[in-house]
């Protein structure tokens, strides 16, 4: 009697231990909310920012996160972000000269690191014209260019996240090209999550601005050293004037167990040209959002991107194009791998306004299952309000070609060899597509590599 | 070099091979004839391992070893090359890496060094000369965008490559033009050697005024009918099947 009384106490206790513990997105929500007054009641901030970060957070607070409901959400479940709680990052420590060469592939380019969200290694030697300053100290210096343009493209209304990082972000890179400069070295912008970061948020917030004829290119590099379970939360907003030229790529190579979340807002003007290739590898959940908007005459967007993923691994990426002046092309090319019981989901959309004649758009999205338990949900979404514009768009997912295979078996070239060809073939179109010839050898040997195991 | 005995092949619960005996020596030349649906396809996909047949009854000895347990790839790395009648197409890798794959994998299998790419480029300069084909074919993907015969004369480049001890030419002539077809022929004769032997399937005898067989086969209904010297492709081409014992549609 006594004994069974004892075992009801016991699961009363544990019941009452998993209440305690809290692990819902009202609790993470609240947490959010200490972490941030805290910081906001010791901030030295300028007025406008403390007040603009308040709004922010009343908006994330409100809005809550995304359920699957959400148009947008709906293929992805936010909830292991959302009943996270996640710590404000500890301080880094430095990166090896090592572990950078492996990350930057070997390559020598102008190159910011930051270390759980902070600058910690600023580029050195930067060519005239190129400009690369931390969101920190813009902020300190209570800069005009702050001011104006902080979360202005990427608002803290548009997305939970955005109204995450807009309230929390402390730093990232502000990229200033001046008008006709033209960078040759890729800028590189390593965003490293250490043993600090752990069980940690971070929330880089990038500035770009490409003014008049520049032409640079640049990567955002996110990996962790040392860091396993750990939640990035990454906006990227992006000025191209009139007539430059940028090429931005994101190589999403984080931790196996880590979260990640980037938006990256573009807006271009007339006769620009913005090439995105989005890679992605890392994340045991990870949503990439693109977003573009063509806003001046015969701007052009090349939106590419390969995710590869395996075990239990989430891959989301959406994207958006929004065709607002005439005569303007975009074309996206979304490729993935999908291993294991990995779900991959792809959602873009184009939307063609009724001034946007002359559009040309173009979107498709192949997917490769390699098991029976991938996954993928794959949504190409078109809407056209102008009456003169060429648009197509499509997806497939598939497996690999069992003909192919025999041929290639009847050839002397083993199964698991022949597997990996066809894989690598699959991808090997979108990776043609990248316009840095040593990121796309670099990526090209990754993708090879990681199916000759 | 190839004894065949009593072979029964499937395909799902359909038999389409029912008891083929065949045999095959070094330095010969075999052509398989039949009408449609006789089973000729399947019988050279069944001799490189299709894994969509079944092989319910019967044994296939190559060399005196039991070729039905070799996997494909085991089969091409012991001489076997089967020129397929539909060639497949592999976007995204090149016919150059996909041949080099192929015949470093054989030399591996033989205990031989394996080519680096510039080697292997000397040996395509001389290859493709047997073929007629453009260099520039080399560094397009795997017969993708190829036509008809440029896919047929790209399966004997392949042939001229791996040089097989054993080749099967599953209708290499369907489709062709006269000069295409007088290319692979060309190249199949160039390649013929004392030591190797060929099985070409054919549905025409018109190939066989180029290529000149040994034995002619007449397969129907999945067995072999009737077998005679080069005479009878001659006289099936003047009299079509249906006069052969067991031919009759």
């Amino acid at each position: 009697m006594s004994e069974a009384v004892d075992a009801l106490t016991k699961v009363g206790m544990m019941v009452a231990d998993a209440i305690s513990s809290e692990n819902s997105p009202r609790a993470s929500i609240e947490a959010y909310r200490r972490d941030f007054d805290e910081a906001d009641k010791s901030s030295s901030e300028p007025q406008w920012l403390r007040s603009m970060r308040r709004s922010a957070m009343d908006t994330f607070e409100s809005g809550g996160f995304p359920s699957m409901k959400n148009e947008d959400w709906h293929f992805t479940n936010i909830a292991p972000v959302a009943e996270h709680k996640f710590q404000p990052a500890k301080k880094g420590a430095a990166v090896s000269s090592e572990a950078l060469a492996r990350i930057e592939y070997g390559q020598d380019w102008h190159t910011v690191v930051f270390v759980n969200g902070r600058l910690a290694a600023p580029s050195q030697g930067l060519p005239a014209g190129l400009t690369i300053t931390s969101l920190a100290s813009e902020i300190e210096g209570d800069t005009d260019l702050i001011k104006r343009h902080f979360s202005k493209l990427a608002t803290p209304e548009s997305g939970t996240f955005t109204a995450l990082n807009a309230a929390f972000a402390i730093d990232g890179a502000v990229i200033r090209l001046a008008a006709d400069t033209v960078v040759e070295k890729p800028i590189h912008l390593v965003f490293v999550s250490d043993a600090g970061a752990e069980q940690a948020a971070t929330h880089p917030h990038n500035l770009v601005f490409a003014e008049r004829h520049s032409q640079a290119t640049i990567i955002e590099s996110f990996v962790a050293v040392g860091a396993d379970v750990y939640f990035t939360n990454a906006v990227t907003e992006v000025f191209v004037a009139d007539g430059a030229r940028l090429s931005h790529y994101k190589l999403q190579r984080e931790s196996q167990n880590a979260f990640h979340v980037g938006t990256l807002q573009v807006h271009q003007a007339r006769d620009s040209r913005y090439e995105s290739f989005s890679f992605a590898t890392g994340a045991e959940l990870s949503r990439t959002n693109v977003y573009t908007t063509l806003a001046g005459d015969a701007a052009e967007a090349v939106l590419n991107g390969l995710y590869m993923v395996d075990g239990k691994q989430h891959v989301d990426h959406q994207t958006r194009i929004e065709h607002v002046a005439p005569n303007c092309p975009s074309h996206e090319l979304y490729k993935g791998i999908l291993d294991g019981r990995s779900h991959g989901v792809f959602n873009g959309k184009v939307y063609v306004h009724p001034e946007a004649q002359k559009t040309d758009g173009k979107q498709s999205n192949n997917n490769l299952l390699l098991s029976d338990q991938a996954r993928v949900d794959t949504k190409p979404q078109l809407e056209i309000f102008a009456d003169d514009v060429k648009c197509t768009h499509g997806a497939t997912v598939g497996r690999l070609d069992e003909t192919a295979l025999f041929y290639m078996r009847s050839r002397g070239i083993g199964t698991s060899q022949a597997r990996r060809l066809l894989t690598y073939a699959f991808a090997a179109d979108v990776l043609e597509k990248l316009e840095l010839e040593p990121l796309k050898e670099a990526l090209e040997a990754q993708v090879l590599e990681r199916f000759t195991s | 070099m190839l004894e065949i005995r009593n072979l029964h092949a499937n395909i799902g619960d359909k038999e389409i091979l029912r008891g083929i005996d065949l045999s095959v020596q070094a330095g010969e030349i075999h052509a398989v004839m039949g009408p449609n649906g006789s089973g000729k396809s399947t019988l050279a996909q069944v001799l490189a391992g299709h894994p969509a047949y079944e092989v319910t009854q019967g044994t296939v000895l190559y060399d005196g070893r039991n070729l039905l347990e070799m996997d494909p790839e085991v089969r091409a790395q012991e001489g076997i090359f089967l020129a397929f009648q539909y060639p497949i197409e592999i976007p995204g890798v090149t016919n150059a890496y996909f041949l080099r794959s192929a015949y470093n994998e054989i030399r591996k299998a033989k205990g031989m060094p394996e080519l680096d790419p510039l080697e292997f480029l000397d040996l395509m300069e001389e290859k493709t000369k047997i073929v007629e084909m453009d260099q520039a074919m080399m560094n397009r993907s795997v017969n993708t965008g190829f036509s008809g015969g440029e896919k047929k004369r790209n399966e004997i480049l392949q042939m001229a490559v791996l040089e097989p001890r054993l080749a099967i030419l599953d209708e290499t002539d369907s489709g062709l033009d006269i000069d295409a077809l007088k290319v692979v022929a060309n190249g199949v004769n160039a390649l013929r050697r004392p030591d190797n032997a060929t099985i070409v399937v054919t549905h025409y005898q018109r190939l066989l005024n180029y290529i000149i067989p040994d034995r002619v086969h007449v397969l129907a209904h999945g067995r072999i009918v009737k077998s005679g010297g080069k005479e009878l492709a001659l006289e099936l081409e003047e009299r079509g099947y249906d006069w052969i014992p067991g031919a009759a549609a």
